[in-house]
Formats: structure tokens, C-alpha cells, sequence
């Protein structure tokens, strides 16, 4: 097991390496892997390709990087824990959550740049993710997958309506908020990394280490607590950790969907079901599905760009729907 | 007189009442006696314009539209047997907006709208059934495809949004809302041809959903042809959503919280029930719409935002009770 990690481990990380390449070479403006190459180590701030680099799409890559653990380890820890197969930010409604909390920051506070929506996706994500779970989490049987999916539709749809309304009330909120709405990593700055990072850093590294409680979780609570488990002190530290890192990657990205489902499935088809790999290579590769979205994006309608929730959503669908259609669904 | 025909006789009281109220309110004062002599009997003289051009037909289409949507609430919660489905969240809506919003955002003609919205949602629909088939049919399988076929929908109307002129997208975006404003009686003749083909089959189907509900064995032995009943539940279900958000856009939340009030005053789906929910849908519909016209007036709010706002709320305390009881 342990001589498979060894190749397959830096194999992901060979992944991501390329992909954050073709991140910073692919664009409106076509760049060469040399001059990527010297805006990296030997800047020279004279040349234009270079300065592109620098100033756009190393802050965009960056950004799709940490997004994308973020959405993927959440993921990962959420199903785990909640032993459903469907635990995922974005269908536990931390985005419409997010969705709405800016929404209402643009239309009353006339907030317009994204640095400014960071703590209202924050706090509207928390706040929608809280209340999917109470709601799907009473009731005998704990939040089975088919109650959390629809309470996390019902929150979302209710969200989404008043998000809706507010939109129609003001021409000049619809205008400035779409664009963020639709998931994006274009356009930020350094800023929101320098806010986020120590959230998102701390919250990866809990993270890593849960690997063990997450595994003893994913068996059942007897089980857990057979085992010595302290079930609930386990539950609330993943759940900060979810929160944390839902959260911050919505306030960076904007609603994408789908990278927190799908990246843990996939690395649990591949690494098995030992929580410990599974956190740490969705690690890895959610940002390769983040940043892989955002590059497909913005190659497949140039020389605009199609916004990485867009691409997120076109792909993920489709998969949700493999996954409910398959088996293992039940088997989780 | 038993309790659901007492219901049914003051639902539809209420429904008399609002749509009074319905024709008398608005910006052009009217009194109640010359507003229904002018849409009754004296058609013609001052009011013509304002009652019968402008407030009786948004009035009939709010009670035809909410007994639509009530009704196939109704059917699709007690298919899959699940108090939380609607057509509206596993994705019907989400198919006729993306249709509805693609015409409006490229500018097309503005005159297929409806028939496009139309085929959104069937085609939708199809879509749902198709891929949540696999060796027979699961009711939690059809919700969990449908939020999934919704995501991509709504994804393709982000991507509209996102690509076209501010101006057209905010076209869109009030279609999206769901509004009563622009209704004729041309509206209403749709939803009335869309009833009479689908209400009566809706009732004739109550009897296979009652024995469904025992369990599937129990139908199968019982005689029920299972696939059968549920494609033909499904199908009256979604014709109806389907006529309704190709006429007056998505409007969320009737079908989904109507039937749970029919339930909680009236007890388990029946003829008479079924009834009381298609008077209710038409009772809240009225009332959201009235609302949406007068609470910020003279701004005209669009009648899904009040569905939404004011059902929301009450809708997570349903599912936090059903879960519980569950």
C-alpha cells in the first residue's frame, strides 16, 4: 500500500505542478513557458508577458489553488463524517448562503470590489450551512443523503429567491453581482489571500490530522465510540474545519459547485477508503479540478472566458448523476 | 357536511373574496360595486380598460396557475412519497427558465417564448425520468437526478447571464421572478385547455396513488401496474407545472407548500382532499399576488418573490417536523 503512495503521491503532485504551468501560460494573451519561466525567477518588470504573470495570473492561480483544497477537503471531510456520499459544500447550500450574503452587501452597502464581499460570502455560508443541518439532522435517523439533499435544495431555493429579488430591485446590483455569482477566479488580488490564507492554512492542517478520528467516524458512531472515540468533540472540530474551509474558498471563488463532491470520489476510487489519503489527496487534487475548470474556461470560448463555476457545474452534473445512478450510494 | 367539504366550501369563499378584492384594488380606484358590474355584466363604460383588460384576467390566471401548481405538488409528493418534492425543485422550473432566459438574453422573438418554456420543462422532465431509470424506478433516485440536473441547468443560465447585455439580462432576470403583471386572457385560455386535458386525469390517478403508497408489493398484488401509473403520474404532474411556467414564469413554492396544508387540515391525499388543494393553491396564489402589487406600490413586486419569501420560512419548520417524525 505504502510503495503505491510512493509513486502515486508525487504523481499528484506532478499533476498540480503542470496544471498551475498551464495556468500561468494560458490566457487572453498567449505567454511562453520561458517567460513564465523568468517572471517567476528572474522578474523583469519591462516586459509585458512578465508583468501579465506577475500581476494577474499568479494571484488567480494561487487563488484557484487554495480554493480548490478548500471545496475538496471540505468535501472529503464532510462525507466522511456524515457517512453520506452527497456531503458537499455547495449542496449543503454554503453557496447560496454566500450567494446571498454578498448580494445583500452590493445592494445595501454598496460593496463592489471582491476583496470587500470576502467576510459577507463567509458569514452567509456559515450561517446557510448551519441551518441545512439542523434541519436535515432532526429526526430519528440522523441527516440520511436524501434528507440532507433536499433540505440543502429547500435552503437553497429560498436563498436563491430572495438573492433573486434583490437583483430585480436594482439594475446596478444584478449588473455588479453576476459576474461573481457565476464563480470566478479572475479578478482578484493578493488581498483576499493575505485575509484568507491563515484561515484556509490552519483549517488544511487540522484537517490532515483528522485522517484518523474521520476513519473510526465513517464506520458508524458505535463503532467510534467503541473505539474511544469522543464522537462529538470529533464532529465539531471537522465541522469548524468544513466551515473554514467552505467558507473561505467561497469567499475567494465565488459559488462554485461540484469540486467538493466530485474530487473525493474520485480520489476514493482510486486511493480506497482510508480517510487519511483521501484528505490529503483531495488536497491536491481539488485544486487540479479547480485550476484545470478555470484554464478549460478560458481557452473554449477565446478570447473571452468562461467562468470556472460555469465549467465546474458542466462537468460535475453529469457525475453527480453517475454517482446516484450507480450503487455505492447506498454502500457509504 | 364533512370537514373537507367544509374546508373546500370556504376555500372557495376565500377565493371569491380575494378576487374581488383582487378586481377593486389597484392604482385606479374602482368601488367594489361598479368593478364587478363592469367585469360581470356591464362590460363597456368607465372601468372597461382597468378591470377587464388589466385586473380580471391576472385575477383568473392567479387561480388558475395556483390550482395547477397545487395539484401537481400534490401528485408528486405523494408519488415518490416524500412531503419535500416539487416539480419546481427537482429541476422542471430550472428547464423552462434556461429556455425562457436563452430567448430573452439573445433577443429572439419574444412571441415563442411560452411554447419554448413549455418544451424546457417537458423536455426536463423526460430528461429526469430517463437517467433516474435503472432497473425500474426509485423515488429518492428521481429527486437526487433532478437536483442534479437542476445544478447544470442553472449553470447554463449563469452562463447567459454572465454573456449577454446588462439590459437583455435583466430581462431575463424579472421572467425568472415569476409575475402575474403582464397576464391576458389569452393566458388564461392556455391554462384552461392545460386543466381540462390534466385535472381530470389527476383525480383518475388517485385511486393507483393511494394503493402505491401501501408499497409496491401491496400495488403489484392489488393490480396496479406500477411503471405505468408512476410515468402516468409523472406525466400529468409535469404537464401541469409545465403549463403554468410557460405562462406566468417560475413561480416557487405553491406546489411544494400547498399540499402540505391540504394534508395538515384534511388528512392523507383523496378526491376531496385533492380538491381542497387545488382551492388552496388558488387562495395563496391570489393572496401573493395581491401582496406583490400593494406592499411596496406603486413598485410591483413579482409574485414568486412573495411565494418564495413567505413560504420559505414556513417550509423549513414542515421539514423540521417531518424529519423529526420520520
Amino acid at each position: 500500500m505504502l510503495r503505491c503512495h510512493a509513486v502515486s503521491l508525487p504523481l499528484a503532485g506532478a499533476l498540480l505542478f503542470c496544471v498551475g504551468l498551464l495556468s500561468l501560460r494560458y490566457g487572453v494573451l498567449g505567454i511562453d513557458i520561458a517567460t513564465v519561466w523568468d517572471a517567476i525567477w528572474d522578474y523583469d518588470r519591462s516586459d509585458q508577458g512578465q508583468v501579465v504573470v506577475r500581476e494577474l495570473r499568479v494571484p488567480r492561480t494561487i487563488i484557484g489553488m487554495l480554493a480548490g483544497a478548500g471545496f475538496a477537503v471540505a468535501g472529503a471531510l464532510t462525507q466522511g463524517v456524515t457517512r453520506n456520499p452527497l456531503g458537499a459544500p455547495g449542496i449543503l447550500g454554503t453557496n447560496a448562503g454566500a450567494a446571498f450574503a454578498v448580494v445583500t452587501a452590493i445592494y445595501s452597502a454598496g460593496i463592489t470590489t471582491p476583496a470587500g464581499y470576502v467576510w459577507f460570502a463567509f458569514a452567509g455560508a456559515l450561517g446557510a450551512t448551519v441551518l441545512v443541518y439542523l434541519v436535515a439532522s432532526a429526526g430519528a435517523g440522523g441527516p440520511t443523503p436524501v434528507k440532507l439533499a433536499l433540505a440543502g435544495a429547500v435552503v437553497s431555493a429560498l436563498l436563491g429567491s430572495w438573492t433573486a429579488a434583490l437583483l430585480l430591485l436594482d439594475l446596478e446590483t444584478l449588473d455588479q453581482a453576476r459576474f461573481w455569482l457565476a464563480g470566478s477566479i479572475s479578478g482578484r488580488g493578493t488581498e483576499e489571500v493575505e485575509l484568507l490564507l491563515p484561515v484556509i492554512a490552519v483549517a488544511l492542517v487540522v484537517a490532515l490530522f483528522m485522517g484518523r478520528q474521520v476513519n473510526a467516524l465513517s464506520l458508524g458512531e458505535e463503532v467510534a465510540t467503541g473505539l474511544g472515540q469522543r464522537t462529538a468533540l470529533v464532529r465539531a472540530i471537522a465541522g469548524l474545519c468544513v466551515v473554514a474551509l467552505a467558507g473561505s474558498a467561497v469567499a475567494m471563488a465565488g459559488p462554485v459547485a461540484f469540486v467538493g463532491l466530485a474530487v473525493p470520489h474520485i480520489v476514493r476510487s482510486v486511493v480506497g477508503p482510508d480517510y487519511r489519503w483521501i484528505i490529503l489527496y483531495s488536497a491536491i487534487l481539488g485544486p487540479c479540478m479547480l485550476l484545470g475548470a478555470d484554464v478549460v474556461g478560458r481557452l473554449i470560448v477565446a478570447p473571452t472566458e468562461l467562468q470556472v463555476g460555469i465549467v465546474c457545474a458542466a462537468v460535475g452534473a453529469p457525475f453527480l448523476i453517475y454517482l446516484v445512478r450507480g450503487t455505492k450510494l447506498a454502500q457509504l | 357536511m364533512t370537514q373537507t367539504a367544509r374546508l373546500c366550501t370556504a376555500s372557495a369563499a376565500a377565493i371569491l373574496a380575494l378576487a374581488v378584492v383582487g378586481l377593486v384594488v389597484g392604482d385606479f380606484p374602482a368601488s367594489a360595486r361598479s368593478a364587478i358590474a363592469t367585469a360581470i355584466w356591464d362590460r363597456g363604460g368607465e372601468f372597461d380598460f382597468v378591470i377587464n383588460t388589466l385586473r380580471f384576467p391576472r385575477v383568473v390566471v392567479a387561480v388558475l396557475a395556483g390550482i395547477c401548481l397545487a395539484v401537481s405538488g400534490a401528485l408528486f409528493q405523494a408519488l415518490i412519497d416524500n412531503p419535500l418534492v416539487s416539480p419546481d425543485i427537482i429541476g422542471i422550473d430550472t428547464g423552462a427558465a434556461a429556455c425562457a432566459v436563452a430567448i430573452l438574453a439573445i433577443g429572439l422573438d419574444t412571441q415563442w417564448l411560452p411554447y419554448a418554456a413549455f418544451a424546457g420543462a417537458v423536455g426536463t422532465a423526460g430528461l429526469i425520468f430517463v437517467l433516474s431509470w435503472r432497473r425500474g424506478f426509485s423515488g429518492g433516485r428521481l429527486v437526487l437526478v433532478g437536483i442534479g440536473i437542476n445544478a447544470l441547468l442553472t449553470a447554463v443560465i449563469t452562463y447567459l447571464l454572465v454573456r449577454f447585455p446588462i439590459e437583455r439580462v435583466s430581462a431575463a432576470a424579472r421572467w425568472q421572478a415569476g409575475t402575474l403583471s403582464s397576464s391576458s386572457w389569452s393566458d388564461a385560455r392556455t391554462l384552461v385547455i392545460g386543466l381540462a386535458v390534466l385535472l381530470p386525469v389527476a383525480f383518475l390517478l388517485i385511486r393507483r396513488l393511494r394503493v402505491m403508497q401501501l408499497g409496491d408489493d401491496m400495488a403489484l398484488a392489488l393490480g396496479v401496474g406500477l411503471e405505468r401509473s408512476r410515468l402516468a403520474v409523472i406525466t400529468v404532474g409535469c404537464g401541469l407545472a409545465a403549463v403554468v411556467v410557460a405562462v406566468v414564469g417560475p413561480l416557487g413554492f405553491v406546489a411544494l407548500l400547498v399540499p402540505h396544508v391540504a394534508r395538515a387540515l384534511a388528512g392523507t391525499l383523496s378526491g376531496g382532499v385533492l380538491l381542497l388543494t387545488a382551492l388552496l393553491g388558488a387562495v395563496m396564489l391570489l393572496s401573493a399576488d395581491l401582496v406583490a402589487q400593494r406592499l411596496f406600490a406603486p413598485t410591483v413586486l413579482p409574485a414568486g418573490v412573495v411565494t418564495a419569501a413567505a413560504g420559505g420560512p414556513y417550509l423549513l419548520f414542515v421539514l423540521r417536523r417531518f424529519n423529526r417524525a420520520a
